[in-house]
């Protein structure tokens, strides 16, 4: 199938209220290629909903990289900070293409100094300290993707967010356990 | 009778916003701002998003060298209860072609996160 969008059809199936682009969006980031129907929505703020997520995942990657090269992490840690670092990176190539399929310019990564500068990393000196920014970084992830929630206008894109959620969630969950913190006493922890 | 209608239904929403901002908690709004808007933010950092201390009573788009979207440098918005509360519950809604998108639904939550960066503005 061929990945080059029609323009002149994507206009007139908007037209129509019906949209294809999220279907497309919908099969880069679910990693299929079965096309759903959703309800038509404003692209550009979706666009720039995804440009944030990809800025906060290029962050994400970022911590990761700064934390791996610490020295601070021992193995088995050091070992899941990189697998948790290669989510991040299949975020941010899905994210990419899927801005670039709606028509969008994907925003420029920061350098791994600037991050670093921006998270004070040079405040972390053994291995809790870079496993607690990870868990709060995450934490915080999470909950920009269920706060985004309501502001898509594509509805499938709604359900990636929550998705890529879920992820950062499992990472923040892995990350507690590491770090021997206790489970939340209520439901409902996450989001709003 | 209508006019007399809204303006009591409007003084009734504006007692209820005071209400909640009289009981702001900015120890809890900590909380919520380090869980809720800590992946994108911090006070002294231009991060994903802009840097929050002083955000309280600065105009829209004048953290220093943060990247804004053009709508949100053009914006003649200034931060304070009202117009934060009102950016929280939708962004969108507030300056339209902004970047931020992330909604807090809850009433309480956004007082007491507002509470907070009032609190760290030094207001």
């Amino acid at each position: 199938m061929s990945q080059v969008i029609d323009l002149r059809r994507r206009g007139l199936l908007r037209a129509s209220g019906v949209t294809v682009l999220s279907a497309s969006a919908v099969a880069l980031l679910a990693g299929c290629e079965k096309m759903a129907v959703a309800q038509s929505g404003n692209t550009a703020n979706d666009v720039g909903i995804l440009n944030t997520a990809l800025a906060l995942e290029n962050e994400a990657i970022s911590a990761y990289q700064i934390g791996a090269q610490s020295g601070l992490l021992q193995k088995p840690v050091l070992d899941v900070a990189v697998l948790f670092q290669t989510h991040h990176k299949e975020h941010r190539d899905a994210l990419i293409a899927t801005i670039r399929k709606l028509g969008g310019t994907p925003v420029a990564a920061k350098s791994d100094a600037e991050v670093a500068q921006a998270l004070n990393a040079a405040a972390l000196k053994n291995q809790a300290d870079v496993l607690r920014l990870a868990q709060r970084l995450e934490k915080g992830a999470a909950n920009a993707y269920i706060g985004v929630i309501p502001s898509f206008g594509d509805r499938a894109l709604a359900q990636v967010s929550a998705r890529l959620a879920a992820d950062e969630v499992m990472h923040w969950t892995v990350l507690s356990q590491a770090l021997k913190d206790p489970l939340p006493a209520k439901a409902l922890s996450f989001g709003a | 009778m209508r006019r007399l209608a809204l303006a009591l239904a409007a003084s009734l929403v504006l007692a209820a916003a005071s209400d909640r901002a009289a009981a702001a908690d900015a120890q809890r709004g900590q909380e919520l701002y380090e869980s809720r808007c800590g992946g994108c933010h911090s006070l002294d950092a231009n991060r994903v998003g802009p840097a929050h201390r002083g955000v309280y009573g600065r105009k829209a788009g004048s953290a220093p060298n943060f990247a804004y979207s053009t709508a949100v440098k053009n914006s003649t918005v200034v931060w304070e209860d009202r117009t934060l509360d009102a950016w929280l519950t939708n962004p969108q809604a507030v300056i339209p072609g902004q970047r931020m998108n992330f909604r807090v639904a809850l009433p309480e939550d956004r007082t007491d996160i507002i509470a907070y960066l009032r609190q760290q503005s030094g207001k």
